[in-house]
């Protein structure tokens, strides 16, 4: 058994080896194929990321009140919300918490705002939502109350981005399945040229006794070894790639989208099974594709 | 050793000719040297894929070495052939290994060990009087050197029969005797030989059995026979 294992090695390798061009230019193929993905792989996940947390930023509505409404008159207004459905909890924010959270959100530079003779923010209630696609609807109710100045929500923009981010995800998807065929097609093509050329080979093994699996096995080897390999190149080079990339963009992309991007050690981790399975998945579609064309019995 | 019961098998050929075997019945017993005559077409290329089952008949039954071989499952197939070992015209040597590579690739592909490979492979060569041969490629060996390379690679793993396909076809008189010599030494050992060829003067010579097949019939079958059949 082992024997046989390493005799199929052995002969895959001599095969690659003897075709070096064809193997390296599989190999690159599907090295290729795997760097698009990975690169559409890093866009889907920070874009998801990017819209989960601003998600969780935009489920809530701001609900600015008047300075002639008193905390009485808010205290209604929460209780006629509260029981809502797409309602998850209502906070009421006086004038000197939205000041300390205002300072806070400036940073080291809140002392700046010492210097204010009076407090200019009013009182607010913030509502936050159970479900961000009903926003539009509680944002409606609460402009209806007397004693509000301003309902501020940001559902249209939020879901703007949502949609983008979803067709974005959809093209991805579409444009990876298309390189995944492209390259199985590399590997059947290349071990096709191989079996082609070994017809003699082929034809002794058979009249010497050999089995189907055992004529078939090495050229499935080299199909796997090849999208393996590609696999490897391609882990390498995107760790690399990635790693550069959180060095040189993470402060902006903090800045834009108030999340940074998706750590490398996570997209690796994940990329890592994802390469191997997918890299090792077209090398043997490839090739048994192949195999079960032109290795007739 | 091999019997054929009422085997038909016709093609038709691109020609728009029916080629096959019609309705033969035959049956060659182990040890015994046999050799298929007959002009080409006649149907001795199919009576051999028919023995390999690399085709089958459709009609009759066919038996090697007491197995049913039109009823043998596709998986059986490489047992059967490892019962069987074929030699060609064109010898069909690996022409970027060396004799002893290519004896020893029909030992790997039935999963034998490195061990037995080194010890098998020269003695079969020694027999094959191309000991000293073992390191050259195909193309550095005269067209008889490669038909004993082929040999050789065909009895290493000691098969029940030879099945020799017009192995003289592609060499001269004198050689093409040695090759005979070859095969027949083979045969005194036990090996059931069958050998496919139209050279009369070998048929002759050897005096063995000898049957013939012309328009896909058996026409002819005589022990210590002469080549001829009628057309």
């Amino acid at each position: 058994m082992i024997r046989t294992v390493l005799f199929c090695f052995k002969q895959s390798v001599i095969q690659m080896w003897r075709h070096k061009g064809r193997a390296f230019t599989t190999v690159f193929s599907i090295t290729c194929t795997l760097l698009i993905l990975a690169l559409f792989f890093f866009l889907t996940v920070n874009i998801t990321f990017a819209t989960e947390a601003l998600k969780a930023q935009f489920n809530t509505i701001e609900v600015f009140l008047l300075e002639t409404t008193t905390e009485e008159d808010a205290q209604v207004m929460i209780k006629s919300l509260e029981h809502m459905d797409e309602v998850d909890k209502i906070e009421f924010i006086t004038k000197d918490q939205a000041m300390e959270e205002f300072k806070d959100s400036w940073g080291s530079k809140g002392y700046l705002l010492d210097g204010l003779a009076a407090n200019p923010l009013p009182n607010s209630l913030r509502v936050t939502l159970t479900d961000i696609s009903q926003g539009d609807f509680v944002a409606q109710i609460c402009s209806t109350f007397s004693g509000v100045e301003e309902v501020r929500y940001y559902a249209t923009e939020v879901n703007k981005i949502l949609r983008i981010s979803d067709a974005l995800q959809k093209i991805c998807v579409v444009i990876i399945i298309f390189l995944i065929v492209i390259s199985i097609f590399g590997v059947y093509n290349t071990v096709k040229l191989n079996v082609m050329s070994r017809q003699d080979e082929i034809m002794i093994m058979r009249f010497v006794g050999a089995t189907n699996w055992f004529i078939r096995a090495p050229m499935l080897m080299e199909g796997v070894l090849l999208g393996a390999i590609a696999a490897g190149i391609s882990l390498v080079l995107t760790s690399e790639v990635y790693g550069r990339c959180i060095e040189l963009f993470n402060e902006q992309v903090k800045v834009l989208f108030s999340t940074g991007l998706v750590p490398r050690d996570f997209m690796m981790q994940n990329l890592t099974w994802i390469f191997l399975a997918l890299g090792i998945s077209i090398g043997s579609i490839g090739s048994i594709f192949a195999v079960r064309r032109f290795l007739r019995a | 050793m091999i019997k054929f019961e009422h085997v038909s098998k016709i093609y038709l050929a691109s020609d728009g000719r029916n080629v096959g075997l019609e309705d033969a019945t035959i049956q060659i017993d182990e040890g015994e040297f046999v050799f298929l005559v007959g002009p080409s077409g006649a149907g001795k290329s199919t009576f051999i894929k028919l023995i390999t089952k690399e085709i089958d008949p459709d009609e009759g039954d066919i038996y090697v070495d007491g197995e049913k071989v039109t009823r043998l499952s596709h998986r059986r197939i490489p047992q059967l052939r490892r019962k069987i070992g074929i030699v060609f015209q064109n010898f069909q040597l690996l022409q970027n290994m060396t004799v002893f590579e290519n004896v020893a690739f029909a030992m790997e592909v039935v999963h034998l060990t490195g061990r037995t490979i080194k010890r098998q492979v020269p003695t079969v060569l020694q027999m094959m009087g191309i000991e000293e041969k073992a390191d050259r490629f195909p193309k550095q060996l005269s067209a008889g050197e490669q038909q004993r390379v082929a040999i050789a690679r065909a009895i290493v793993n000691h098969p029940k029969m030879i099945i020799a396909d017009e192995p003289t076809g592609n060499l001269d008189p004198d050689t093409a005797w040695e090759i005979m010599q070859l095969l027949d030494m083979i045969n005194q050992k036990g090996t059931t030989v069958v050998v496919v060829t139209h050279d009369d003067k070998i048929v002759n010579r050897m005096g063995k059995r000898v049957v013939a097949i012309s328009n896909g019939r058996i026409v002819k079958d005589s022990q210590e026979g002469v080549y001829g059949y009628d057309d």
